[in-house]
């Protein structure tokens, strides 16, 4: 009896450290994986032409991502410029000097935000963003645009990444110790002075972490862009410009890049590079606000 | 004097703009949903969600998605029970059987915060490789496998979470009694039954619109699958590809499948709340 007991304890203990260990390896076997499906176009072509020519001419064995990349570039730079505000404000409202009732009507609303899937954002883009970009901005700008730009897929991730924007801020905030605050409400500071120069001041760091995050959140969105971004190979020369992300090639070429080897390549490469970006970006900042959450404690 | 009115004006300017935030917020989460209910409601019918695409249907003849609809639910429902399968005993053994500052706790932790935010196009494109290496073909078993690995880190993240402030002095009670480490599980399940509800109500919302992990995976169908290894339509990719049809009628009914879709979204979310605020009152 009480050999059995510890057997069991013993035999749950390895098979707990087997699948967590296996559910570590993920990471690496994902990197594998995507790397020796690209490896053949790798092989042929060298990998600063793959990143920095312009040239994709899937038939005639030409890939070169810099188009894609500078739209992805385009695109994520658009939305984390108009989603920062936003949620730093939000969060700032929330953290120091909302009273509990509005966090009680805020954070439904944000759940709800957080909740929805990509493809209802690309929907709700393509029927209210689009054509209100090429019915009432375009026109200041440019003689005509469809409204499937770098700015209508800059504003449907732009507000893709608030809810998680607001909740890492909101996190941070909540972390700054309340005596820090009063201090400076004790030597007469305002409440958005003590923000500024105290909160602010104190979480610039983890500020900086969870924008990378969401930047690299933003980076690997597919449905939503795809449907509003336009489609149109080519640099990016301004916000009114289609843009073609590397998400959105990936997903528009799956079905006719089987008939041949190098494009399948080609995209499982371009799979890679968006992972590694990813994965770099995940790092560095998980790690930071790591550190900043155990000196808080 | 004048400093003081200088203050007190930043103040306002300060809180006029927080305020702005705020309703932009508000502004966008009204707008979404009103954009998705008010097409959704029009081309809602009861054919759409009880009848499979009949012949002609991409031209606009009768027929629903009653097949995208099964195969999310397929999809969902057996990838959900996956991973829980796996994440359950993950988050076990990081909680109760490592220590506390564990370096594999750590690197485990680091790992499922970098799965979490892996693309799900890069999952797409990761289990389209494992298909092709053993063989498959666009089925639901891919899409079921795909969106395991999808969801596994948002469970182990979320009953992390719950796990994390377990009181140890529970733990310590347990052992105390001459409860091996397995025993006590027992114990914790009890516990954190409310966290396992949330997370799974969360990955269940995750996985059911997700549509580029699917979409390499699991394919489009007209029919339900009958077998592991048949395509899957799912909702997300059926609001896809409808919506780009140049025919009214077909438009019509991605909108139908949006409004389904955030539906049972919205319930998943308002449920998850729903449950944290109830049991997190009666945790010890």
């Amino acid at each position: 009896m009480h050999k059995t007991r510890i057997i069991k304890d013993k035999a749950a203990q390895t098979i707990m450290f087997a699948l967590t260990v296996l559910a570590i390896l993920l990471v690496v076997a994902i990197a594998i994986g995507l790397y020796l499906k690209s490896m053949p176009v790798l092989q042929d072509k060298s990998l600063w032409s793959l990143l920095f020519s312009s040239e994709w001419r899937p038939m005639k064995g030409n890939f070169g991502f810099f188009p894609f990349i500078m739209g992805t570039i385009w695109v994520t730079f658009m939305a984390i410029l108009l989603a920062f505000p936003i949620s730093v404000l939000t969060a700032i409202y929330l953290t120091e000097y909302s009273k509990p009732v509005v966090r009680k009507i805020v954070f439904p609303a944000l759940d709800i935000l957080a909740a929805l899937p990509s493809v209802i954002y690309g929907v709700w883009g393509v029927l209210v963003i689009v054509p209100w970009i090429s019915q009432h901005v375009a026109p200041h700008f440019v003689e005509f645009s469809t409204g499937y730009t770098v700015l209508a897929a800059g504003i449907v991730l732009g507000v893709m990444v608030i809810p998680l924007l607001i909740s890492l801020f909101i996190e941070i905030f909540s972390g700054v110790p309340v005596e820090l605050r009063e201090a400076s409400l004790a030597l007469g500071a305002t409440r958005w002075q003590t923000t500024k120069k105290v909160v602010l001041r104190k979480t610039i760091p983890g500020i900086l972490a969870s924008t990378v995050l969401a930047v690299s959140r933003a980076m690997g969105e597919t449905i939503a862009v795809l449907m509003v971004c336009g489609c149109v190979i080519g640099i990016p020369k301004g916000m009114m410009d289609a843009c073609y992300p590397i998400p959105a090639l990936i997903a528009n070429n799956y079905g006719e890049m089987l008939s041949m080897p190098l494009y399948e390549s080609a995209l499982m490469f371009a799979a890679l590079i968006l992972f590694a970006v990813v994965l770099i970006f995940n790092l560095i900042s998980r790690i930071v606000l790591y550190r900043l959450g155990k000196t808080e404690k | 004097m004048k400093i003081a009115r200088k203050k007190k004006l930043r103040e306002s300017v300060a809180k006029l703009f927080m305020w702005c935030a705020m309703l932009v917020v508000f502004g966008l989460v009204i707008s979404v949903i009103w954009t998705i209910f008010s097409k959704g409601c029009k081309a809602m019918s009861w054919d759409m969600v009880s009848k499979l695409p009949g012949g002609g249907f991409y031209i606009g003849k009768e027929g629903g998605f009653l097949n995208a609809i099964v195969g999310s639910l397929y999809i969902v429902g057996a990838s959900t029970v996956l991973g829980l399968i796996v994440s359950i005993p993950v988050v076990f053994f990081l909680n109760i059987y490592l220590k506390k500052n564990s370096k594999l706790a750590y690197v485990a932790r680091l790992a499922f915060d970098v799965l979490f935010g892996v693309p799900s196009i890069v999952y797409g494109a990761f289990g389209f490789t494992i298909m092709i290496y053993f063989g498959l073909r666009t089925s639901l078993l891919g899409g079921i496998i795909v969106i395991t690995l999808l969801i596994i880190p948002i469970f182990i993240r979320t009953m992390d979470e719950a796990t994390r402030n377990f009181p140890r002095d529970i733990l310590d009670a347990s052992f105390s009694l001459g409860a091996t480490r397995w025993e006590t599980l027992k114990v914790v399940l009890r516990q954190i039954a409310p966290g396992i509800a949330t997370a799974t109500l969360l990955s269940v919302g995750r996985a059911i619109g997700d549509a580029a992990s699917v979409m390499f995976t699991a394919g489009y169908t007209d029919s339900i699958p009958t077998s592991l290894s048949q395509p899957a339509a799912t909702l997300p990719l059926a609001v896809f590809f409808q919506l780009s049809s140049p025919i009214p009628e077909v438009v019509d009914r991605a909108y139908a499948a949006a409004l389904v879709l955030t539906i049972i979204v919205l319930l998943l979310s308002i449920s998850g709340r729903f449950i944290t605020n109830r049991f997190s009152k009666n945790k010890v």
